[in-house]
């Protein structure tokens, strides 16, 4: 079942990559809010790693906290 | 009927280091910046101290982050919880006591175009508890750098170990040592919905396997007619744990340039545990000061075989009496503020802050009740039955301090 | 909101790219207001070989690769060459506090309404093209990262060479 689990996630990684490069409707040139760091989703990583942990030591529930992408869209 | 606090045994939670391990885990799994570019250089120096219901926990935090060539980002955090702790469980069956608390994690990141491969490690360590972990993750870059994917992958193998007072010195029981594993599974979409709105989706599913209660807290139990009416047990968890957790993030750019945002988590698990998290912040940056206000409701509903009180002896296979199991509510009120300034004859640093965050934590427990009473160092359990005794609330502050160098 | 529906809807779906400008083809022409002096056409250099730099103050690589731009023009400016730095930012105020910090000698054009950035189908921040003397593009490049100014002079050298 996991085995099963882990090659739909790399086939369906194949397949978004695959995938030809369609007409971003916010260009890269109009990022400029997105870029600004008080739109981070996570400005200072020190901060928010310690309060998750202060929370789900206290908590039953922990997970589903992370995320990456976003900002200026260089490169 | 006041009775007399039982013979005192030494009784500490290693929650802190379990739930503290697993706790770095997931947030660890939090890739910063985007996929097609690295993250940047960064030293960070903190320093956190968590104060509430008789327990103190604090220490240091301290990060550095450095790209090696064009691709590579290495990454090194050292981590220290001291706590001292009084709190209402610990007293009930045990004395004060105070431990350590050391973590250190590294992380090594690869850039190949629209791609960020993550491999990192966390080891903590305490008198009775050590916790390793590997984390694996993927991050993608596609769709005209509007979409973001992240797959993660986790594996940890935590040692427990239970402390005894031999003559006086507290040392690890010879013959009590158990293990736990953890696996856990994450996919994160990140989306750019306009030029002003970010949304972020997270999924996490994680399982434990193994001694996944605390060796010193037990369970009270009702034992009418007999002696003082009342006695304790070791708690009695199931071997297995398996939970799921589905998180959505939107974050608003305004246009006087402040940004909002609102949070909400779903998690559920094979313990009868339901919660669901709602988080608001709101940013105003003001010349060179960027204040944070941030607003966080959280309620979950008790473990099936958690009881604050038993009726007899074995009532159930499992039980436990651990208040991270309980039915409660809490409100969490955050505010930070972070002043951004030049290095004088340094500019090789870009940037640096200094930030002061300060959260009240507050917690109102639904089906958890104050035992054991301070004033008279007694644990009292009404003749009337347990609804006689107030519900535990708890109140925390917690502060965090810290110097961030961007370079 | 129901366009951005439709275009979250399209993600699965494969659309071959449209691009603006391709190499060996017309260098589309515009005129912009500059950093100092009046508006400037990109015709007015024609005989010359064109850098054109899309760049914005937001944007980490760009900042990096301006310096590395300002010596390439200081080095060839004088032999047949300009570079023409295009801001692409909608508020030019941001742009202009920032080369206050770090001058560069090139001329700087403001693209407020993203007219050119269009034109010439900006597909990545920092963007270069690099047009030959007749005004055709010879060369596009995506992104900045520290080596990539080599490539540039090469290119410029062999187009001078023409």
């Amino acid at each position: 079942m996991r085995v099963a689990r882990i090659l739909f996630a790399l086939c369906l990684w194949n397949a978004l990559s695959a995938c030809a490069p369609i007409e971003p409707w916010v260009k890269p040139y109009e990022r400029e809010h997105l870029a600004d760091p008080i739109m981070s989703l996570n400005r200072d990583p020190i901060s928010s790693v310690y309060l998750e942990h202060v929370f789900a030591t206290r908590e039953g529930a922990h997970g589903a906290t992370g995320s990456a992408g976003g900002g200026c869209g260089c490169n | 009927m006041r009775v007399q606090l039982s013979e005192a045994t030494l009784s500490r939670s290693p929650l802190l280091g379990r739930l503290g391990a697993l706790a770095a885990l997931v947030a660890f799994c939090a890739l910063p910046g985007s996929a097609g570019v690295l993250p940047e250089d960064e030293a960070d120096a903190m320093y956190h101290r968590y104060e509430g219901g008789g327990v103190t926990v604090q220490g240091p935090s301290v990060l550095i982050r450095k790209k090696i060539g064009d691709n590579f980002s290495v990454s090194y955090n050292y981590y220290v919880d001291m706590i001292s702790s009084a709190s209402i469980d610990v007293l009930l069956t045990a004395s004060p006591y105070r431990e350590k608390r050391t973590q250190q994690s590294a992380s090594l990141d690869y850039q190949h175009g629209k791609t960020t491969y993550s491999l990192g490690y966390i080891h903590s360590r305490e008198p009775d508890y050590i916790a390793d972990t590997s984390v694996f993750s993927l991050s993608q870059d596609m769709f005209g750098d509007l979409t973001t994917v992240t797959l993660s992958y986790s594996r940890g193998w935590d040692q427990v170990y239970r402390d005894i007072k031999v003559d006086g010195s507290i040392m690890n029981d010879p013959t009590f040592a158990q293990r736990v594993d953890h696996r856990s599974y994450g996919v994160g979409l990140t989306q750019v919905l306009t030029r002003n709105m970010i949304l972020s989706l997270n999924y996490q599913a994680l399982t434990d396997q193994g001694y996944l209660q605390s060796p010193y807290r037990d369970v009270v139990y009702l034992t009418p007619g007999d002696g003082k009416g009342w006695a304790t047990a070791a708690q009695v968890y199931p071997g297995t744990h398996t939970s799921n957790a589905v998180s959505a993030d939107l974050k608003y750019y305004l246009p006087y340039r402040a940004a909002i945002d609102g949070s909400y988590r779903y998690y559920t698990d094979t313990w009868g545990i339901t919660a669901h998290t709602l988080q608001l912040g709101y940013t105003q940056p003001f010349h060179h000061w960027i204040f944070d206000g941030t607003f966080r409701y959280y309620k979950q509903n008790a473990a099936d075989f958690y009881a604050d009180l038993f009726p007899r002896a074995n009532a159930q296979n499992f039980e436990a009496r651990d208040r991270e199991l309980a039915a409660f509510t809490s409100y969490t009120l955050g505010v930070g503020a972070s002043y951004e300034f030049k290095v004088p004859r340094a500019p090789w640093i870009q940037k640096s802050t200094l930030n002061l965050h300060y959260d009240r934590l507050m917690i109102n427990y639904a089906d958890f009740h104050a035992l054991y009473d301070l004033p008279t160092n007694t644990t009292v359990i009404p003749v009337g039955g347990i609804d006689e005794l107030p519900l535990y609330h708890l109140d925390s502050n917690i502060v965090q301090l810290f110097y961030s160098l961007y370079f | 909101m129901k366009h951005r529906i439709a275009g979250l809807a399209t993600l699965l779906i494969a659309v071959p790219v449209l691009a603006g400008v391709a190499p060996n083809s017309p260098a589309p022409d515009f005129t912009l207001n500059a950093q100092s002096g009046p508006p400037v056409e990109l015709t007015q250099f024609k005989g010359q070989v064109v850098m054109l730099n899309f760049w914005a103050s937001w944007c980490g690589p760009c900042r990096q690769e301006m310096p590395l731009l300002d010596t390439i023009y200081k080095k060839y400016s004088k032999v047949g060459f300009t570079m023409i730095g295009v801001n692409v930012e909608p508020d030019s105020k941001a742009a202009n506090d920032w080369l206050k910090q770090t001058p560069v000698s090139f001329p700087i054009l403001y693209d407020t309404q993203s007219k050119v950035s269009t034109l010439y189908g900006v597909a990545g921040m920092p963007s270069t093209v690099i047009i030959d003397r007749k005004g055709t593009v010879r060369m596009i490049h995506r992104g900045y990262k520290p080596g990539d100014e080599d490539e540039y002079l090469s290119s410029i050298r062999s187009l001078m060479r023409e």
